[in-house]
């Protein structure tokens, strides 16, 4: 299943849908950093706001994806991930360290704004 | 040989030397006859049975005409108990009558003293009774003990039913109060936490944060803790998970107000602090996540 991959500016917004697979993910995560290495995007969104549970691989497909971004010199920021589904991942212990996160699209595109302005 | 021998003809049985013939009844039949003796004498026995629960000091919340009101229908009850049987009728009575008398303060202990005074006082009504004839006393008393000790047991479970349903309800309803989500300002929430968490507790805490955070789409919240005196390892690691859970859904969270047993706690349990935004009181929390949030407060006269 593709993820669609919508291009805002300087950011690339990529949202997930229900169920993915491993397969998918793996796939996801390569295009992504082509992609921002194509346009010289500044950030990324992950819209997870479809996802229902997050298990252990996707978590740390998440995190990785985050960690290639950065080594481009961009930011990550995961937006819509669900009230039960993040009582799950933290029960499980998959806390999505060292990643941005925000309530939605809209919080997250406010937050990337904000960074731009004032690059710490 | 006794008298009786040489004259039974009833029984229609020759009889022998050393033997006795007795007529023997049904238990059924003996249990009819005991109910008839307890229905006769009623209001003596039922008498008598309050006087014995006011010399021994029980019901001491009730006023006289309430327990004389309350005796009769027990009264009523247990025979009619001994004589159909029907204990699930009996422990439906039990509960309803413990529903009326827990909320006047009547405790457990009064409730089963009661009911064994009166299987007391009905017990001795039978021993007066049938003193003369020892043995049809033995088998009234084997229609008469398991059946009353079979009411004394379902009228003491009924009883306790009844207040564990009540325990069960008040908890129910001091969870419910003690867990606010309250908006003070945009983008912020506080949580103040008062009295005894346990796992559950902190478990419903935690769900109803996270989606006040996604209603109110709240960037900052403040848990206040002042009012929670002890946490014990479990229930730390729930706030830490509510922490962690909350920076998921894109808010900072500030815990304020750990007393020094709480602190005490969450360093034993080896909390990485780093992860724990902390401050003193719930003034300088909601200080601090003004700041977070850009807000600025300056009294009037600075503004003039």
């Amino acid at each position: 299943m593709e993820v669609p991959i919508l291009k805002q500016g300087e950011v690339l917004i990529a949202t997930f849908q229900a169920a993915l697979s491993d397969a998918d993910l793996n796939h996801l995560r390569m295009g992504l950093v082509q992609q921002v290495v194509k346009f010289r995007s500044r950030a990324v969104i992950v819209d997870v706001t479809a996802m229902d549970v997050m298990d252990s691989f996707a978590s740390r497909t998440l995190r990785e994806i985050a960690h290639m971004i950065r080594l481009r010199g961009a930011e990550t920021v995961i937006v819509g991930i669900q009230p039960e589904v993040a009582f799950a991942m933290v029960q499980l212990g998959l806390t999505l360290e060292g990643v941005a996160t925000a309530l939605d699209l809209e919080e997250g595109l406010a937050y990337l704004t904000q960074k731009f302005k004032n690059p710490d | 040989m006794s008298k009786r021998d040489s004259s039974s003809k009833d029984s229609g049985a020759r009889s022998h030397p050393g033997v006795e013939l007795v007529r023997s009844e049904a238990p059924s039949e003996l249990l009819r006859e005991l109910v008839a003796h307890l229905r006769q004498n009623r209001t003596q026995l039922r008498e008598e049975w309050v006087v014995r629960i006011t010399e021994t000091r029980l019901l001491t919340a009730m006023t006289k005409e309430e327990i004389f009101a309350e005796a009769t229908s027990v009264y009523d009850s247990y025979v009619e108990a001994l004589e159909t049987e029907a204990f699930e009728a009996l422990q439906a009575y039990a509960r309803n009558l413990s529903e009326r008398i827990i909320p006047r303060g009547v405790e457990t202990h009064e409730v089963v003293g009661i009911v064994l005074l009166l299987r007391d006082v009905l017990a001795r009504s039978l021993f007066a009774k049938y003193q003369t004839d020892f043995k049809k006393l033995n088998r009234i008393l084997d229609a008469y003990e398991p059946a009353a000790n079979r009411i004394a047991n379902t009228v003491a479970v009924g009883f306790v039913q009844e207040r564990e349903r009540v325990i069960r309800q008040q908890q129910e309803a001091i969870r419910e109060l003690s867990t606010p989500v309250l908006q003070v300002r945009e983008r912020l929430l506080i949580l103040p936490i008062i009295g005894v968490i346990d796992p559950q507790r902190a478990r419903q805490l935690t769900e109803q944060l996270l989606r006040g955070i996604r209603t109110n789409r709240a960037k900052v919240v403040v848990i206040d803790i002042t009012g929670v005196a002890a946490m014990d390892v479990t229930v730390a690691n729930h706030l830490v998970q509510t922490v962690e859970a909350s920076r998921l859904l894109g808010a900072t969270v500030i815990v304020t107000g750990l007393s020094p047993e709480i602190a005490q706690t969450l360093v034993t349990i080896g909390v990485d602090l780093g992860k724990m935004n902390t401050v003193g009181d719930l003034q300088g929390g909601i200080e601090q996540a003004e700041r977070l949030l850009g807000y600025k407060v300056v009294t009037l006269a600075e503004t003039r």
